[in-house]
């Protein structure tokens, strides 16, 4: 084993080890195990939005749609279809992912600034269909009338509902597979070419690669780990609201992978632990919590563009 | 029912005219900068609520120019401060340093003005309806459309045969080769942000009198201002108007026929557009494609 291997396997472990003994650490520093729920879930949304933006280039901003697609339809699901919280997922996951697929064909030739200000356009339909749409969605009250589902394997069954603990190693574990998913499609030779279209798209482009086939692949990708992450907040909070949809949640997500490192494959996860658990600080302690999210994103355009495991990296290296 | 759809189109055409002015603004910074300036609703409320500081003072006249050239010097100094370190960077950057902003003026606002909401006074002579048949056309709505008229078309009478007009159209296609020919480019756009942040102003103050004033106004107003950059195409002042006017008509129109659509016709327009004509009515092939 290289010394750089080892490296990467001491950061596996220290990241899975404080992740899997959470509920444990967390209450000593003041935390609760929702609060590790949410980190965990907004960190899958954080580094769905990077895998587009820091392993493609593509800049979303309108990711949130996706996200709260899911967690209508997951709620949806749950309320009207099947009391299943499996079902749940997958219902979450297929109906914004193959939204995000439909959109992304019509996204993939614009570029940079074009391509986000489409992508918070049509973000923001979704907003508006489930703020007018009440009957259905509840409008500006939310999605409310259902529960996360136990799970049944015969011979146990796990009440998620109102057991906080199993509930986080549920979403742990999806939380876990997601990023197994990712980090295999980001090591294998599409990955590979995601990030040379990153690196210099027109050098990729003569060497024969179907640049808009590749990032519309991407795209797809990212929407569905949005809309996973999307269904599992929904059972998370046996709620939705429009506010899932709305673009500042998409810009959350972006400053959150920014302020971890775009860069970085934990980066985003780095972030939304900063960012979700100051937000959750700020608001309980000052009513102007928005001037302060806004002053830190201020600064760390400013001064820390590179995100906190960017700027170790950049240390390591000189 | 003519005068229903009659009073709908022209409620679109004065719904238009406003989102208009704003995406005017926007384009014209997105254009020679590069940046989505995604505090412009902010600004937007900024030169609403100075008018309504300024009022009791100036009245609403004084109010009316005085406020928007207030919120344009902010606009230069946060350009100064903060965006112009930004320039040349990764359009990202910008984008998410005044999507920022846009929080700290949001909950500034509502620090110094409070959360309720407020009116701006309106002179009378400009509230009362011109005529009894067409009642939905007061004085206020017509006086607004003229102020976007009369505005815009100096605005482009400026761009068209000024020497900085010039300059900023020319910086708009090549900034690079304006640079080398000796242009100051900071100043340039330091000036052309102060413009489309006096535009923001200026239509904080006008939709304060209709609508009254909220922190949270500028919200609901930025994304038809998006939409009318998208739709009229991205680099051409000309189309921003003309989309900003056909998507308020074509909300207005629907508003007749199916209420609760009016504010997704103008998503289902851009999706057809990009469909359609991706560079938009009038963009320019090749630019930010």
């Amino acid at each position: 084993m290289t010394p750089e291997q080892g490296k990467r396997l001491a950061v596996l472990a220290a990241v899975w080890g404080a992740l899997i003994l959470a509920p444990y650490w967390m209450p000593l520093f003041g935390g609760y195990t929702a609060l590790g729920s949410r980190v965990l879930v907004l960190g899958l949304g954080a580094m769905s939005v990077n895998f587009l933006l820091g392993f493609t280039g593509v800049l979303s901003f309108g990711h949130a749609a996706w996200f709260g697609l899911g967690a209508y339809a997951c709620g949806l699901a749950l309320k009207f279809v099947a009391p299943s919280t499996p079902f749940g997922l997958l219902a979450g996951t297929l109906a914004g992912g193959t939204a995000g697929t439909l959109l992304g064909a019509l996204l993939v030739r614009r570029r940079g600034i074009y391509f986000a200000m489409v992508t918070i356009a049509f973000g923001q339909v979704f907003y508006y269909i489930a703020f007018q749409w009440s009957s259905l969605t509840g409008g500006d009250d939310g999605l409310r009338g259902f529960t996360r589902q136990p799970l049944d394997f015969r011979l146990i069954r796990i009440d998620l509902l109102h057991n906080d603990v199993y509930f986080y190693y549920f979403v742990l574990i999806s939380f876990a597979a997601a990023v197994a998913i990712m980090a295999v499609i980001l090591h294998s030779p599409f990955g590979r070419t995601m990030i040379a279209i990153r690196e210099n798209e027109r050098r990729a482009r003569f060497l024969g690669i179907p640049i808009e086939l590749h990032i519309w692949i991407a795209f797809t990708l990212s929407c569905f780990f949005m809309a996973f992450a999307g269904a599992l907040y929904a059972l998370l909070n046996n709620f939705a609201d429009p506010r899932m949809l709305h673009y500042s949640l998409s810009g959350d997500f972006v400053i959150m992978a920014v302020m971890g490192g775009m860069r970085a494959f934990w980066g985003p996860l780095f972030g939304a632990v900063v960012f979700v658990v100051l937000q959750d600080y700020l608001s309980s302690v000052t009513v102007n919590w928005m001037s302060f999210i806004g002053i830190l994103i201020v600064l760390i355009v400013l001064f820390f563009p590179r995100g906190v495991l960017g700027l170790l990296r950049q240390r390591r290296m000189a | 029912m003519l005068q229903l759809v009659f009073f709908n189109v022209t409620n679109g055409l004065i719904i238009g005219a406003f989102y208009a002015l704003m995406a005017i603004g926007l384009s014209l910074i997105l254009n020679l900068s590069g940046v989505i300036n995604f505090a412009h609703g902010g600004f937007l409320v900024i030169g609403g609520y100075l008018a309504y500081t300024l009022t009791p003072y100036l009245g609403f006249w004084g109010a009316l120019i005085i406020a928007p050239i207030l919120t344009a010097l902010i606009g230069v100094v946060v350009e100064r401060l903060l965006i112009r370190r930004l320039y040349g960077r990764d359009p990202l950057y910008s984008l998410l340093l005044t999507f920022g902003l846009a929080f700290i003026i949001e909950d500034g606002t509502r620090q110094i003005w409070g959360a309720n909401g407020l009116p701006v006074s309106v002179p009378p002579a400009l509230t009362s309806p011109l005529s009894y048949e067409f009642f939905f056309i007061t004085g206020y709505r017509m006086f607004m459309v003229a102020t976007v008229a009369i505005v815009v078309g100096l605005l482009f009478v400026l761009l068209r045969y000024t020497r900085i007009g010039v300059r900023i159209r020319a910086g708009t296609l090549d900034l690079e080769t304006v640079a080398a020919l000796g242009v100051n480019v900071r100043a340039l756009r330091s000036l052309n942000f102060a413009v489309g942040i006096f535009l923001a102003g200026l239509a904080g103050v006008l939709a304060g009198g209709q609508l009254g004033l909220e922190p949270t106004m500028g919200d609901g107003l930025l994304m038809p201002s998006f939409i009318a950059i998208i739709v009229g195409g991205v680099g051409s002042l000309t189309g921003t108007l003309l989309g900003g006017l056909l998507i308020g008509v074509a909300s207005g129109l629907t508003a007749v026929f199916f209420p609760s659509a009016s504010e997704a016709v103008i998503y289902v327009m851009m999706a057809m557009v990009l469909l359609i004509r991706p560079r938009g009515l009038l963009g320019e092939e090749g630019m930010f494609t």
